[in-house]
Protein backbone atom coordinates (compact mmCIF):
# COMPACT_ATOMS: atom_id res chain seq x y z
CA UNK A 1 0.00 0.00 0.00
CA UNK A 2 1.28 3.18 -0.65
CA UNK A 3 0.43 6.90 1.23
CA UNK A 4 1.36 9.58 -1.46
CA UNK A 5 0.94 13.24 -0.72
CA UNK A 6 3.76 16.21 -0.92
CA UNK A 7 5.15 16.80 2.22
CA UNK A 8 3.10 18.45 4.71
CA UNK A 9 0.16 16.34 3.88
CA UNK A 10 0.06 13.94 6.87
CA UNK A 11 1.95 11.10 5.92
CA UNK A 12 4.28 10.88 8.32
CA UNK A 13 1.67 11.82 11.09
CA UNK A 14 -0.92 8.95 9.82
CA UNK A 15 1.79 6.31 9.95
CA UNK A 16 3.06 7.63 13.36
CA UNK A 17 -0.50 7.13 14.12
CA UNK A 18 -0.82 3.80 13.39
CA UNK A 19 2.77 2.59 15.06
CA UNK A 20 1.11 4.13 18.19
CA UNK A 21 3.40 7.20 18.71
CA UNK A 22 1.60 9.93 17.90
CA UNK A 23 -0.97 11.09 20.77
CA UNK A 24 -4.11 11.41 18.75
CA UNK A 25 -6.79 13.64 19.33
CA UNK A 26 -9.99 11.38 18.43
CA UNK A 27 -10.78 8.35 17.38
CA UNK A 28 -9.51 4.48 17.60
CA UNK A 29 -6.88 2.53 15.18
CA UNK A 30 -7.07 -0.71 15.00
CA UNK A 31 -3.80 -2.62 13.67
CA UNK A 32 -3.88 -6.25 13.27
CA UNK A 33 -6.43 -6.63 15.39
CA UNK A 34 -5.55 -4.75 17.90
CA UNK A 35 -5.52 -1.11 19.40
CA UNK A 36 -2.65 0.61 17.81
CA UNK A 37 0.66 0.27 20.32
CA UNK A 38 -0.73 -2.14 22.67
CA UNK A 39 2.15 -4.08 23.90
CA UNK A 40 1.16 -7.42 21.75
CA UNK A 41 1.82 -5.97 18.16
CA UNK A 42 5.24 -4.49 19.24
CA UNK A 43 6.96 -7.92 17.92
CA UNK A 44 4.69 -7.34 14.82
CA UNK A 45 5.31 -3.77 13.70
CA UNK A 46 8.63 -3.18 11.86
CA UNK A 47 8.98 0.44 11.74
CA UNK A 48 11.65 2.94 9.06
CA UNK A 49 11.10 6.39 10.42
CA UNK A 50 12.72 9.04 7.68
CA UNK A 51 15.59 10.65 10.14
CA UNK A 52 17.16 6.83 9.66
CA UNK A 53 16.83 6.01 13.95
CA UNK A 54 20.17 4.38 14.63
CA UNK A 55 23.17 5.01 16.59
CA UNK A 56 25.35 7.07 14.65
CA UNK A 57 28.28 5.86 17.23
CA UNK A 58 27.92 2.39 16.52
CA UNK A 59 28.71 0.25 13.53
CA UNK A 60 26.23 -1.29 11.49
CA UNK A 61 26.84 -4.51 12.71
CA UNK A 62 26.52 -3.24 16.58
CA UNK A 63 23.10 -1.27 15.67
CA UNK A 64 21.67 -4.28 14.22
CA UNK A 65 22.56 -6.95 16.80
CA UNK A 66 21.41 -4.49 19.56
CA UNK A 67 17.97 -4.21 18.04
CA UNK A 68 18.15 -7.84 17.28
CA UNK A 69 18.54 -8.87 20.96
CA UNK A 70 16.15 -6.70 22.26
CA UNK A 71 13.85 -8.32 19.90
CA UNK A 72 15.24 -11.87 21.12
CA UNK A 73 16.61 -12.75 17.59
CA UNK A 74 19.53 -14.60 16.63
CA UNK A 75 23.20 -13.44 15.23
CA UNK A 76 21.71 -15.49 12.04
CA UNK A 77 18.91 -12.71 11.38
CA UNK A 78 21.36 -10.42 11.70
CA UNK A 79 23.78 -11.09 8.68
CA UNK A 80 20.19 -12.09 6.71
CA UNK A 81 18.82 -8.86 7.07
CA UNK A 82 22.53 -7.22 6.47
CA UNK A 83 22.71 -8.93 3.32
CA UNK A 84 18.98 -8.06 2.22
CA UNK A 85 19.87 -4.55 2.19
CA UNK A 86 23.32 -4.82 0.88
CA UNK A 87 25.40 -3.64 4.04
CA UNK A 88 27.22 -6.78 4.29
CA UNK A 89 30.51 -4.74 3.08
CA UNK A 90 29.84 -2.10 5.56
CA UNK A 91 29.04 -3.80 8.53
CA UNK A 92 32.10 -2.83 10.98
CA UNK A 93 31.27 0.48 9.71
CA UNK A 94 30.51 3.51 12.06
CA UNK A 95 27.16 4.55 11.18
CA UNK A 96 28.29 8.08 11.30
CA UNK A 97 30.62 7.60 8.34
CA UNK A 98 27.68 5.88 5.92
CA UNK A 99 26.47 7.40 3.42
CA UNK A 100 22.72 8.91 3.67
CA UNK A 101 21.77 5.99 1.14
CA UNK A 102 23.33 3.76 3.30
CA UNK A 103 22.10 4.97 6.48
CA UNK A 104 18.75 4.54 5.36
CA UNK A 105 18.84 1.10 4.51
CA UNK A 106 20.93 0.40 8.19
CA UNK A 107 17.55 1.58 8.98
CA UNK A 108 15.62 -0.13 6.82
CA UNK A 109 17.45 -3.26 7.71
CA UNK A 110 16.72 -2.87 11.63
CA UNK A 111 12.98 -2.75 10.40
CA UNK A 112 13.44 -5.84 8.95
CA UNK A 113 14.40 -7.80 12.24
CA UNK A 114 12.37 -10.06 13.63
CA UNK A 115 10.31 -9.95 10.32
CA UNK A 116 7.33 -8.30 11.09
CA UNK A 117 4.14 -8.89 9.81
CA UNK A 118 3.40 -5.00 9.26
CA UNK A 119 6.12 -2.92 7.59
CA UNK A 120 5.68 0.68 7.75
CA UNK A 121 8.10 2.46 6.00
CA UNK A 122 8.64 6.25 6.12
CA UNK A 123 10.02 7.51 2.63
CA UNK A 124 12.41 5.01 2.52
CA UNK A 125 13.49 5.43 -1.01
CA UNK A 126 14.51 9.26 -0.36
CA UNK A 127 17.63 10.25 -1.79
CA UNK A 128 19.17 6.57 -2.75
CA UNK A 129 20.56 6.02 -6.42
CA UNK A 130 18.05 4.64 -8.73
CA UNK A 131 19.61 1.12 -9.15
CA UNK A 132 19.60 0.71 -5.19
CA UNK A 133 15.66 2.17 -5.36
CA UNK A 134 14.66 -0.35 -8.01
CA UNK A 135 16.45 -3.57 -5.92
CA UNK A 136 15.04 -2.00 -2.46
CA UNK A 137 11.44 -2.08 -4.49
CA UNK A 138 12.18 -5.61 -5.52
CA UNK A 139 12.51 -6.58 -1.98
CA UNK A 140 9.58 -5.05 -0.88
CA UNK A 141 7.92 -7.18 -3.61
CA UNK A 142 9.27 -9.96 -2.53
CA UNK A 143 8.41 -9.51 1.13
CA UNK A 144 4.92 -8.69 0.25
CA UNK A 145 4.61 -12.00 -1.59
CA UNK A 146 5.50 -13.60 1.18
CA UNK A 147 2.47 -12.11 2.68
CA UNK A 148 3.39 -9.28 4.89
CA UNK A 149 1.49 -5.88 4.13
CA UNK A 150 4.37 -3.26 3.41
CA UNK A 151 2.68 0.58 3.62
CA UNK A 152 4.95 2.77 2.16
CA UNK A 153 5.07 6.84 2.43
CA UNK A 154 6.80 9.03 -0.52
CA UNK A 155 5.94 12.08 -2.14
CA UNK A 156 7.71 11.03 -5.36
CA UNK A 157 4.82 10.70 -7.61
CA UNK A 158 6.76 7.71 -10.18
CA UNK A 159 6.96 5.51 -7.24
CA UNK A 160 3.15 5.22 -6.93
CA UNK A 161 2.94 2.81 -10.24
CA UNK A 162 4.98 0.21 -7.71
CA UNK A 163 1.90 -0.25 -5.36
CA UNK A 164 -0.94 -2.38 -5.23
CA UNK A 165 -2.69 -0.05 -3.40
CA UNK A 166 -2.29 3.74 -3.25
CA UNK A 167 -3.95 6.45 -0.89
CA UNK A 168 -3.58 10.25 -1.99
CA UNK A 169 -3.09 12.25 0.36
CA UNK A 170 -3.26 16.43 0.40
CA UNK A 171 -3.52 18.64 3.63
CA UNK A 172 -4.52 15.79 6.19
CA UNK A 173 -7.38 14.08 4.05
CA UNK A 174 -7.32 11.68 1.39
CA UNK A 175 -8.34 13.01 -2.15
CA UNK A 176 -8.50 9.14 -3.60
CA UNK A 177 -7.82 5.31 -3.37
CA UNK A 178 -7.55 2.61 -5.23
CA UNK A 179 -4.97 0.67 -7.45
CA UNK A 180 -2.83 2.88 -9.53
CA UNK A 181 -4.40 1.46 -12.65
CA UNK A 182 -8.23 2.48 -12.27
CA UNK A 183 -6.91 6.43 -10.53
CA UNK A 184 -5.43 6.74 -13.97
CA UNK A 185 -8.25 5.60 -15.54
CA UNK A 186 -10.86 7.69 -13.34
CA UNK A 187 -8.96 10.87 -13.91
CA UNK A 188 -7.87 9.86 -17.65
CA UNK A 189 -4.34 9.60 -17.73
CA UNK A 190 -1.05 8.09 -17.85
CA UNK A 191 0.75 9.97 -15.09
CA UNK A 192 0.42 9.73 -11.51
CA UNK A 193 1.13 13.47 -11.49
CA UNK A 194 -1.85 14.18 -13.73
CA UNK A 195 -3.85 12.28 -11.38
CA UNK A 196 -3.09 14.42 -8.22
CA UNK A 197 -2.78 17.55 -10.07
CA UNK A 198 -7.11 16.71 -11.69
CA UNK A 199 -8.34 15.66 -7.98
CA UNK A 200 -6.74 18.79 -6.18
CA UNK A 201 -8.11 20.97 -8.80
CA UNK A 202 -11.99 19.10 -9.28
CA UNK A 203 -12.38 20.21 -5.23
CA UNK B 1 11.93 -7.68 34.16
CA UNK B 2 14.43 -9.19 30.80
CA UNK B 3 17.71 -9.29 31.79
CA UNK B 4 18.90 -10.19 28.27
CA UNK B 5 17.53 -6.46 27.60
CA UNK B 6 18.76 -4.85 30.40
CA UNK B 7 22.30 -5.91 29.48
CA UNK B 8 21.81 -5.53 25.55
CA UNK B 9 21.50 -2.56 26.64
CA UNK B 10 24.21 -1.83 28.82
CA UNK B 11 26.73 -3.10 26.37
CA UNK B 12 25.49 -1.01 23.39
CA UNK B 13 25.81 2.28 25.60
CA UNK B 14 29.79 0.57 26.68
CA UNK B 15 30.07 0.02 22.73
CA UNK B 16 28.89 3.87 22.11
CA UNK B 17 31.95 5.03 24.36
CA UNK B 18 34.20 2.61 23.12
CA UNK B 19 33.68 4.03 19.70
CA UNK B 20 34.81 7.94 21.63
CA UNK B 21 38.04 7.02 22.84
CA UNK B 22 38.00 11.08 24.26
CA UNK B 23 35.11 11.31 26.48
CA UNK B 24 36.73 8.14 28.23
CA UNK B 25 39.60 10.28 28.39
CA UNK B 26 38.13 12.82 30.10
CA UNK B 27 36.44 10.91 32.33
CA UNK B 28 39.02 9.18 33.93
CA UNK B 29 41.93 12.12 33.79
CA UNK B 30 40.17 15.28 34.33
CA UNK B 31 39.46 14.33 37.47
CA UNK B 32 42.93 12.99 38.39
CA UNK B 33 44.80 16.25 36.67
CA UNK B 34 42.34 18.03 39.30
CA UNK B 35 43.33 16.25 42.05
CA UNK B 36 46.99 16.46 41.19
CA UNK B 37 46.04 19.98 41.44
CA UNK B 38 44.42 20.18 44.46
CA UNK B 39 47.38 18.71 46.00
CA UNK B 40 49.67 21.49 44.90
CA UNK B 41 47.49 24.39 45.57
CA UNK B 42 47.30 22.98 49.15
CA UNK B 43 50.43 22.61 49.63
CA UNK B 44 50.76 24.39 52.77
CA UNK B 45 47.89 23.35 54.17
CA UNK B 46 47.76 19.63 53.73
CA UNK B 47 45.27 19.30 56.54
CA UNK B 48 42.61 20.85 54.30
CA UNK B 49 43.66 18.69 50.82
CA UNK B 50 42.95 15.98 52.74
CA UNK B 51 39.60 17.20 54.17
CA UNK B 52 38.33 18.20 50.76
CA UNK B 53 40.10 15.58 48.12
CA UNK B 54 37.84 12.51 49.75
CA UNK B 55 34.60 14.44 49.63
CA UNK B 56 35.55 15.10 45.93
CA UNK B 57 36.03 11.53 45.29
CA UNK B 58 32.48 11.01 45.57
CA UNK B 59 31.50 14.30 43.92
CA UNK B 60 33.19 13.68 40.42
CA UNK B 61 31.51 11.07 39.20
CA UNK B 62 28.78 12.40 39.72
CA UNK B 63 29.17 15.38 38.15
CA UNK B 64 30.24 13.31 35.38
CA UNK B 65 27.69 10.90 35.14
CA UNK B 66 24.94 13.84 35.11
CA UNK B 67 26.63 15.61 32.31
CA UNK B 68 26.79 12.29 30.20
CA UNK B 69 23.26 11.22 31.07
CA UNK B 70 21.83 13.94 30.69
CA UNK B 71 23.00 14.56 26.77
CA UNK B 72 22.92 11.12 26.10
CA UNK B 73 19.33 10.61 26.80
CA UNK B 74 18.82 14.03 25.39
CA UNK B 75 20.34 12.64 22.44
CA UNK B 76 18.28 9.47 22.50
CA UNK B 77 15.08 11.49 22.84
CA UNK B 78 16.17 14.01 19.90
CA UNK B 79 17.16 11.34 17.55
CA UNK B 80 14.49 9.05 17.40
CA UNK B 81 16.17 5.78 18.54
CA UNK B 82 14.25 6.51 21.57
CA UNK B 83 10.65 6.55 20.03
CA UNK B 84 12.47 3.70 17.90
CA UNK B 85 13.25 1.43 20.70
CA UNK B 86 10.12 1.85 22.57
CA UNK B 87 7.90 0.68 20.02
CA UNK B 88 9.95 -2.69 20.24
CA UNK B 89 9.33 -5.33 23.24
CA UNK B 90 11.42 -3.32 25.79
CA UNK B 91 10.17 -1.88 28.51
CA UNK B 92 11.39 1.84 30.23
CA UNK B 93 12.53 0.88 33.47
CA UNK B 94 14.58 -2.19 31.44
CA UNK B 95 15.47 0.92 29.23
CA UNK B 96 16.92 2.84 32.46
CA UNK B 97 18.51 -0.29 34.30
CA UNK B 98 20.28 -0.60 30.68
CA UNK B 99 21.52 2.95 32.17
CA UNK B 100 22.00 2.69 35.21
CA UNK B 101 24.25 -0.56 34.39
CA UNK B 102 26.83 0.70 31.65
CA UNK B 103 27.24 4.07 33.91
CA UNK B 104 27.74 2.13 37.10
CA UNK B 105 30.32 0.03 35.55
CA UNK B 106 31.89 3.18 33.92
CA UNK B 107 32.02 4.54 37.33
CA UNK B 108 33.92 1.28 38.73
CA UNK B 109 36.81 2.21 36.48
CA UNK B 110 36.62 5.71 36.91
CA UNK B 111 36.11 5.83 41.00
CA UNK B 112 38.73 2.82 41.01
CA UNK B 113 41.34 4.90 39.02
CA UNK B 114 40.65 8.21 40.63
CA UNK B 115 40.95 6.83 44.41
CA UNK B 116 43.92 4.80 43.63
CA UNK B 117 45.97 7.76 42.27
CA UNK B 118 44.79 9.86 45.73
CA UNK B 119 45.42 7.35 48.16
CA UNK B 120 48.37 6.20 46.34
CA UNK B 121 51.24 9.47 45.17
CA UNK B 122 49.03 11.70 46.26
CA UNK B 123 48.84 11.03 49.86
CA UNK B 124 45.40 10.85 50.39
CA UNK B 125 44.83 8.84 54.06
CA UNK B 126 41.54 7.80 54.96
CA UNK B 127 41.00 6.23 58.01
CA UNK B 128 37.69 4.13 56.46
CA UNK B 129 38.45 1.17 53.85
CA UNK B 130 39.16 2.17 50.21
CA UNK B 131 36.56 -0.35 49.14
CA UNK B 132 33.96 1.61 51.21
CA UNK B 133 35.06 4.83 49.56
CA UNK B 134 34.61 3.13 46.03
CA UNK B 135 30.87 2.03 46.98
CA UNK B 136 29.83 5.49 47.83
CA UNK B 137 31.46 6.65 44.90
CA UNK B 138 29.47 4.65 42.77
CA UNK B 139 26.10 5.50 44.14
CA UNK B 140 27.21 8.69 43.89
CA UNK B 141 27.31 8.49 40.34
CA UNK B 142 24.20 6.28 39.77
CA UNK B 143 22.69 9.17 41.85
CA UNK B 144 24.06 11.99 38.89
CA UNK B 145 22.87 9.46 36.67
CA UNK B 146 19.67 9.49 37.78
CA UNK B 147 18.97 12.62 38.03
CA UNK B 148 20.75 13.15 34.57
CA UNK B 149 17.95 10.99 32.92
CA UNK B 150 14.84 13.22 34.75
CA UNK B 151 16.10 16.68 33.94
CA UNK B 152 16.93 15.79 30.27
CA UNK B 153 13.48 15.75 29.96
CA UNK B 154 12.99 19.00 31.10
CA UNK B 155 16.01 19.99 28.48
CA UNK B 156 14.85 20.54 24.59
CA UNK B 157 18.76 21.20 23.56
CA UNK B 158 22.24 20.03 24.67
CA UNK B 159 22.56 23.87 25.79
CA UNK B 160 19.95 23.91 28.17
CA UNK B 161 20.83 20.22 29.51
CA UNK B 162 24.57 21.21 30.18
CA UNK B 163 22.95 24.42 32.33
CA UNK B 164 21.08 21.43 34.29
CA UNK B 165 24.39 21.16 36.58
CA UNK B 166 24.56 24.56 37.79
CA UNK B 167 21.11 25.09 38.21
CA UNK B 168 20.50 21.35 39.75
CA UNK B 169 23.72 20.46 41.18
CA UNK B 170 25.79 23.39 42.58
CA UNK B 171 22.89 24.27 44.90
CA UNK B 172 23.09 21.09 46.41
CA UNK B 173 26.78 20.83 46.65
CA UNK B 174 26.52 23.93 48.26
CA UNK B 175 24.57 23.03 50.97
CA UNK B 176 25.49 19.42 51.47
CA UNK B 177 28.11 20.51 54.06
CA UNK B 178 30.58 20.05 51.27
CA UNK B 179 31.85 23.58 52.07
CA UNK B 180 30.86 24.40 55.62
CA UNK B 181 29.74 21.91 58.10
CA UNK B 182 25.72 22.00 58.16
CA UNK B 183 25.11 22.47 61.39
CA UNK B 184 27.31 25.90 60.85
CA UNK B 185 24.35 26.97 58.03
CA UNK B 186 21.74 29.37 58.50
CA UNK B 187 18.59 27.13 60.18
CA UNK B 188 16.00 27.18 56.81
CA UNK B 189 18.68 26.12 54.55
CA UNK B 190 19.89 23.34 57.43
CA UNK B 191 16.34 21.81 56.74
CA UNK B 192 16.18 22.28 53.37
CA UNK B 193 19.28 20.25 52.87
CA UNK B 194 17.93 17.60 55.01
CA UNK B 195 15.49 17.03 51.80
CA UNK B 196 18.21 17.04 49.44
CA UNK B 197 20.19 13.66 47.63
CA UNK B 198 23.74 15.11 47.79
CA UNK B 199 23.81 15.43 51.62
CA UNK B 200 23.41 12.01 52.39
CA UNK B 201 26.26 11.53 49.54
CA UNK B 202 28.92 13.85 51.00
CA UNK B 203 27.67 12.48 54.70
CA UNK B 204 28.71 8.75 53.59
CA UNK B 205 32.18 10.01 52.12
CA UNK B 206 33.00 11.98 55.24
CA UNK B 207 32.02 9.33 57.29
CA UNK B 208 33.98 6.82 55.59
CA UNK B 209 36.81 9.44 55.56
CA UNK B 210 36.64 9.33 59.50
CA UNK B 211 36.65 5.76 59.64
CA UNK B 212 33.10 5.99 62.05
CA UNK B 213 29.27 6.29 62.09
CA UNK B 214 26.88 4.18 60.45
CA UNK B 215 26.34 4.38 56.99
CA UNK B 216 23.19 2.56 57.20
CA UNK B 217 20.83 5.60 57.13
CA UNK B 218 22.90 7.26 54.50
CA UNK B 219 22.68 3.94 52.36
CA UNK B 220 18.52 3.70 52.73
CA UNK B 221 18.11 7.15 52.20
CA UNK B 222 20.17 7.11 48.84
CA UNK B 223 18.76 3.94 47.64
CA UNK B 224 15.12 5.81 48.28
CA UNK B 225 16.28 9.12 46.16
CA UNK B 226 17.99 6.53 43.30
CA UNK B 227 14.82 4.33 43.28
CA UNK B 228 12.42 7.29 42.68
CA UNK B 229 14.72 9.31 40.70
CA UNK B 230 15.21 6.40 38.42
CA UNK B 231 11.00 5.61 38.31
CA UNK B 232 10.48 9.39 37.73
CA UNK B 233 13.34 8.74 34.51
CA UNK B 234 10.80 6.28 33.43
CA UNK B 235 8.15 7.68 33.69
CA UNK B 236 9.80 10.94 31.76
CA UNK B 237 10.19 8.28 28.70
CA UNK B 238 7.17 9.08 26.50
CA UNK B 239 6.56 6.47 24.25
CA UNK B 240 3.72 9.25 22.56
CA UNK B 241 4.31 12.31 21.25
CA UNK B 242 2.76 14.97 19.26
Amino acid sequence: MGLLGPSGSGKTTILRSIVGVQAIQAGTITVLGKPAGSKDLRKRIGYFTQDASIYTDLTCLENLRYFAQILGESEISVQEVLELVDLTKNRKQLASSLSGGERARLALATALLGKPELLILDEPTVGLDPVLRRDLWNLFHRLADQGKTLLISSHVMDEADRCDTLFLLREGRVLASGTPHDLKAQAHTHEMESVFISLVEKK
Amino acid sequence: MNFRRIWATARRILSQLRHDPRTIALMILAPCLLMTILKYVYQNQPQVFQHVAADLLGIFPMLVMFLITSVGTLRERTSGTLERLLILPITKFEFILGYAKAFGIAALIQAVVVSSIALGPLGLKIAGSQLMLIVVAIIDALLGMAIGIFVSSFAKTEFQAVQFLPAILFPQLLLSGLLVPRGSMPGILRIISDYLPLTYAVDATQKVVAGHGSLTRDFLVLALFLFALLAAGAVTLKRKTK
